[in-house]
């Protein structure tokens, strides 16, 4: 079975936020639409977004890392927000993976928002509707676009290609090569939920320098070690 | 709901896909506008687009919220009659009557005397055309925003090196194994920038960060370096006192390339002290470095003419040369060595906070990576000297910075200390270290000049020389017979002799003022000096509302372009309602700043995609009007006629001079469309680039990519293509002959110009030849036991400036800003986490909240640049986060220094460059009292909404494209 999915390279994610507005302008006129802003021009604006940047810090100055993580639905293989909708709205399709909600059956009760351990879920406070990350499925089924093209807006628009796409399921996919090669990882496993979403660890690039390696026999400072005569006395001057 | 895989969009509507260039920064991607029914479904990056390949950022994926933004100005419009300025009272009017009231006015200006109007621009890449306009009104009084941003690194790398950071060059991570970002650069530029990161970073490239503060990019460092800010120039003298001390050097590289060998007279008795020996022979005048300078030759132990096959210079010692009865003389390098002689780790250790044992070890990686990672390309190439190379070179290790080390007053010197690091390394457009963009390289200093008197303005004639320019001597300066300023902002004159890019930031204070003299209009485009592109907003807002004692506005008409309800759109007697950037024709070009690539020559347009909305139009068709109206001569014929429809016809028919063949854009010039760069005007050029993404890329062969300052083809290329005026060799100037002459000024001993008085000691100490370090201005003149921390603005990826305040999307992501700071810090004075509290520096104070952040080195306190925003500005409500909750740190920044024995006024600048020193400013911190409003402090009396101006949206807004404008 086809499990597609997100593989995030946290050692290259700069935190630009290119993910969380490519999502919300194609998504907001698509099939998952709209994506609606509270107070979009006055206090305290707020609205719905399917993916999040967080950032935060780790350790106490200097031995500070900045992260940014970028968050959204995990598309889980064991997706605890299904099984609790009353209405079946809350679903995952069998052909591709993809967990979705259908906007006509919710009910807005937000169990599903309660039983994801993620917080991957967003309630349109017009609509009362629950809404989350699609992986553009409008896109990616979309036959008239090019094959480039149909991909996940945000893994389309990610400046340091932080974002990897595919099938986790196919062990020769991009993502399972990253997942498996680069030490990818699941948020929480320990829920059970087995999110399909991976994460990829940050990687340090660290420099090593012996001492032989600085005095060198091509040195250029051979090249102007020279001295001046300027007639002082010398040796050559007193002994015999 | 339906089956989303039995959904399409191509069935939803009319669809349409148009391409055209990003403007939500200035990094210029380009896009391709997806629209359904007339509205814009989507933006995404254009794959086919050299610059970003594909990606798009957080902003130009929110240019649906700029365009539909209710902040937009949709009518020209005019201060109300006896209503004060600054209440933001006006009535619409038609384009007719304002154009007519700008023709009158600016006529009569301009047959007056042409230096009462000042046009400022806040942005550059447009300079092209509005510098034109200036210097065929006939205005010295024009600048971009150059001046207050990052000039220093335009400067300090263009008179060392003969290019710079960004639009002009960059490093190359393609093939770099060690890369140094030094200070916020976060959106200069920004994709092609987080492209080669990642990339540096998938190849295993080590990627090291020195900033005060970890975010942006610094996040991915391998390694973060916190810095002490305006103290990079300690640190990179003492890293390159290393590089010396071990033998680090690339010396072939210093040796041919640079004048690292070229012998300097040393002998302090003498009027030419410091400047190079030169042989006699024929010189032919120019702008080039003539090759009449000497070796001192280790094999004849003597003097020897530069590049003279076989010669093998010293680096270093002390000599004589026979003429004149002996004249002491040293390579140059010898003098950098003995400068460097006391910039050890442990020195730079104090002042920059960093251990001496790490200083140490970024010099061994670099100098090691230079040295034993070379890169061998099998490129041939030609030397100017006519030496064929089979291969092309490269010592792996880049840099990149911007506005972080730029904007101190120690910034030039600090960045000719970092372009000396870089050649010490051998790494100047070299595979894997810096690479040049055309049109650079280019001479050093490049060759346009400013004015050189008053008598350069003329009524009712073009101004006699460039608005701006690189002056090389004290003879290029733009000062009256007494040595001062004839420009509004003092740029060229002994205050701040290479302000290339002028001193916006001076200009509202200084014409206030008067000083040197009183102007009529001021003229502002796209530039926000009522608020975040001012220093010491408050009172700059009170002297454009000041009156002289008949009643007058100090500063008499102020006229702003803008396509949002800017702050400063408050302050103006007229409004011109600009165009959003997907409504108008737009050149990127190589006259201004391009969008070139390593490879090659690289240009772009823009094509509106939407038409105007209401009645704005693009400020460039309004100034082609405008110059066509004033009879400006390049814009009429002989009889006077109108030469240019608008400007999408000025950019294909306008050529510098008749039949030059250079005009605005570089691509299928030529009848026929086959000529690159010069050519003559083709008619259907727009039809070229429309159909080519709006881009133009000429790929130079493999051989010219490389070692251009030097590299006979290329300079040949470029010359037959109108790049260049000389084919000569760009020698990196290690040593700075151009700055030692205004020190021989200085000191009295240069034949011609001189300082005034009061300026001679200044000019003496920072015309230093070799660069130094010393404690920024501020440092040195405020109390910095009362003010122990530095206060920075770092930029928000999300944001471009204030630009993005009226965008729905955009302010979700940041409606308001804290001050970060060191938990050390906040435990010492007593606040915690979230706490109210007052920043305070010499000249204001500022209430707003703290956050915490193991992120910021403790002597530094921080916050996100322009988030905060005035009252009721920007289509904002009057509850908005951004007023209420954001803030400015410009309030606590003095734009001029404390009165010293240089002059009463000088700016708080660079006093080589006259950039802006906004990250000098030092404050303290205080708990704001339990009593006080959980308020930003300062307020301003709310904005009004404009005439034309939308109303306000309600609660509720749900974009969907098709739909959204019928509601």
């Amino acid at each position: 079975m086809t499990q597609l999915a997100l593989v995030i390279d946290l050692n290259v994610c700069v935190g630009c936020h290119a993910c969380v507005t490519s999502c919300k302008e194609w998504n907001t006129s698509g099939w998952a639409g709209p994506m609606v802003d509270e107070n979009p021009y006055d206090a305290s604006p707020t609205g719905t977004f399917f993916n999040r940047v967080q950032t935060f810090e780790v350790g106490t100055f200097p031995n500070t890392e900045t992260v940014h993580f970028p968050k959204s639905c995990l598309h889980c293989e064991e997706p605890p927000c299904v099984p609790v909708c009353p209405t079946g709205a809350s679903h995952k399709r069998p052909d591709n993976g993809i967990v979705l909600v259908d906007y006509d059956k919710c009910i807005g009760c937000k169990y599903c928002a309660w039983a994801c351990p993620y917080g991957a879920r967003e309630l349109d406070e017009q609509q009362k509707v629950m809404k989350k990350c699609t992986l553009c499925i409008d896109r990616i089924t979309d036959a008239t676009l090019s094959d480039r093209d149909r991909q996940p807006a945000c893994v389309l628009a990610c400046p340091t290609s932080a974002r990897l796409y595919g099938d986790v399921h196919d062990p020769d996919s991009e993502v399972s090569v990253a997942i498996r090669e680069r030490g990818g990882y699941q948020l929480m496993p320990e829920w059970g939920t087995k999110p399909a979403n991976h994460y990829l660890p940050r990687q340090k690039i660290r420099m090593h320098i012996s001492a032989d390696e600085l005095t060198r026999v091509d040195n250029p400072l051979r090249k102007e070690d020279l001295t001046t005569y300027t007639g002082e006395e010398t040796l050559d001057d007193l002994a015999w | 709901m339906q089956d989303p895989i039995a959904h399409s969009d191509s069935t939803i509507g009319q669809v349409e896909v148009k391409e055209t260039t990003c403007y939500m920064c200035a990094c210029r991607c380009g896009i391709r506008v997806h629209m359904r029914d007339g509205e814009i479904r989507y933006i995404d990056g254009n794959p086919r687009h050299p610059l970003n390949k594909g990606v798009i950022c957080a902003k130009g994926s929110s240019g649906i919220m700029k365009q539909y933004s209710p902040g937009r100005l949709t009518k020209p419009l005019r201060r109300k009659a006896g209503a004060e300025r600054g209440a933001a009272e006006f009535e619409a009017i038609s384009w007719d009557e304002a154009l007519k009231m700008l023709e009158e006015r600016l006529g009569r200006l301009r047959a007056e005397d042409p230096k009462k109007l000042a046009l400022f621009t806040g942005r550059d890449q447009m300079q092209a055309l509005t510098g034109l306009f200036a210097r065929q009104f006939g205005t010295p009084n024009y600048a971009a925003h150059g001046g207050f941003c990052s000039v220093n690194m335009a400067a300090g790398l263009i008179y060392t090196i003969g290019g710079s950071f960004w639009e002009f060059g960059g490093p190359d991570l393609e093939r770099s194994k060690l890369f140094v970002m030094i200070g916020t650069a976060e959106d200069h530029h920004s994709n092609p920038l987080k492209i080669a990161i990642s990339e540096l970073k998938r190849r295993g490239g080590r990627f090291v960060s020195i900033n005060p503060i970890r975010t942006g990019y610094s996040a991915i460092a391998d390694e973060w370096v916190p810095i002490k800010p305006g103290t990079d120039g300690a640190l990179l003298l003492a890293i390159s006192h290393e590089i010396l001390k071990q033998g680090l050097f690339d010396r072939d590289f210093l040796i041919r390339y640079t004048n690292a060998a070229e012998l300097v007279i040393d002998d302090p008795s003498r009027p030419d002290h410091g400047l190079f020996y030169r042989a006699e022979m024929h010189v032919e005048e120019g702008c080039f470095d003539p090759e009449n300078k000497l070796w001192w030759d280790r094999n004849i132990d003597g003097p020897i003419s530069t590049h003279t096959p076989g010669a093998d210079p010293r680096l270093m010692g002390s000599y004589r040369l026979d003429a004149e009865g002996g004249i002491p003389v040293k390579p140059a390098f010898q003098l950098l060595k003995e400068r460097l002689e006391d910039c050890t780790p442990e020195w730079a250790a104090d002042t920059t906070g960093i251990p001496a044992a790490t200083i140490r070890r970024l010099a061994y990686e670099m100098g090691v990576t230079a040295r034993d990672q070379k890169i061998e390309l099998p490129i041939p190439w030609t030397d100017c000297w006519d030496n064929e190379h089979p291969s092309v070179i490269g010592n792996p290790v880049s840099f990149h910075a911007m506005r972080g080390m730029a904007a101190h007053s120690n910034g030039f010197q600090t960045i000719r200390a970092l372009g000396v690091l870089m050649t010490l390394l051998g790494t100047i457009d070299r595979p894997g270290g810096f690479r040049h963009k055309a049109p650079f390289p280019r001479p050093i200093p490049p060759c346009a000049k400013p004015p050189h008197g008053p008598e350069a303005v003329q009524p009712n004639t073009p101004l006699d020389g460039m608005p701006l320019g690189w002056p090389a001597k004290p003879e290029d300066l733009f000062v009256d017979p007494e040595g001062e300023a004839v420009r509004i902002d003092k740029a060229f004159s002994w205050e701040y002799p290479l302000a290339v890019h002028g001193l916006m930031h001076n200009v509202i204070t200084n014409a206030w003022r008067g000083d040197p003299y009183p102007i009529d209009t001021l003229f502002l485009f796209m530039a926000n000096m009522a608020w975040n592109s001012s220093m010491n907003t408050s009172e700059v807002r009170k002297m454009l509302v000041d009156k002289d004692a008949q009643g007058h506005y100090k500063i008499p008409f102020l006229v702003v372009c803008d396509t949002f309800a800017s702050e400063t759109v408050a302050f103006a007697d007229l409004v011109l309602p600009d165009t959003s950037y997907l409504e108008r024709h737009d050149a990127l070009s190589m006259l201004d700043r391009p969008i070139s690539e390593y490879d090659g020559p690289v240009d772009a347009v823009r094509i509106p995609v939407l038409p105007p909305k209401a009645d704005c139009r693009p400020f460039q068709d309004v100034l082609i009007e405008l110059a066509s109206r004033l009879r400006l001569p390049a814009f009429v014929d002989g009889a006077g006629r109108r030469k240019f429809r608008d400007y999408a016809d000025f950019i294909v028919n306008y050529e510098t001079s008749p039949g030059s063949g250079i005009g605005f854009l570089a691509g299928w010039r030529g009848k026929d469309g086959d000529k690159v760069l010069k050519g003559e005007p083709n008619p259907k050029q727009w039809e070229m680039y429309a159909k080519n993404g709006c881009v133009f890329h000429h790929e130079l062969p493999p051989s010219y990519q490389y070692m251009r300052n030097w590299n006979k083809g290329y300079l040949h290329w470029a010359r037959a293509h109108g790049m260049i005026r000389y084919a000569e060799p760009i020698t990196i100037h290690l040593y700075s002959e151009v700055l030692q002459k205004f020190r021989l000024a200085a000191q009295g001993k240069w034949p011609g110009r001189r300082p005034p008085e009061r300026l001679r000691q200044r000019v003496d100490t920072y015309f230093d030849p070799l660069p130094f370090y010393y404690r920024t201005l501020e440092d040195q003149l405020v109390d910095t036991t009362r003010y122990p921390l530095n206060a920075l603005t770092q930029r928000p990826m999300a944001m471009y400036h204030s630009w993005d305040g009226q965008n729905a999307w955009l302010r979700q992501i940041h409606s308001h800003n804290y001050l970060f700071v060191n938990p050390l810090i906040g435990r010492k004075h007593g606040f915690a986490d979230g706490d109210w509290i007052w920043v305070e520096s010499a000249v204001g104070k500022v209430r707003c909240m703290c956050r915490f952040s193991e992120a910021v080195e403790p002597g530094t306190v921080w916050t996100w640049n322009a988030i905060g925003k005035a009252n009721g500005a920007w289509g904002l409500g009057s509850k908005a986060d951004e007023s209420r909750k954001g803030f400015l740190l410009n309030h606590l920044i003095s734009e001029e220094l404390p009165p010293c024995e240089a002059g009463p006024h000088l700016s708080n600048s660079d006093p080589v460059t006259g950039q802006a020193a906004w990250f000098d400013v030092r404050v303290r911190v205080y708990k704001a009292g339990p009593d006080e409003p959980r308020l930003t402090s300062p307020q301003f009396d709310p904005m009004p909404l404009l005439p034309g101006q939308e109303p306000r949206r309600g609660k509720w807004q749900a974009y969907v494209a098709g739909v959204f404008g019928k509601k």
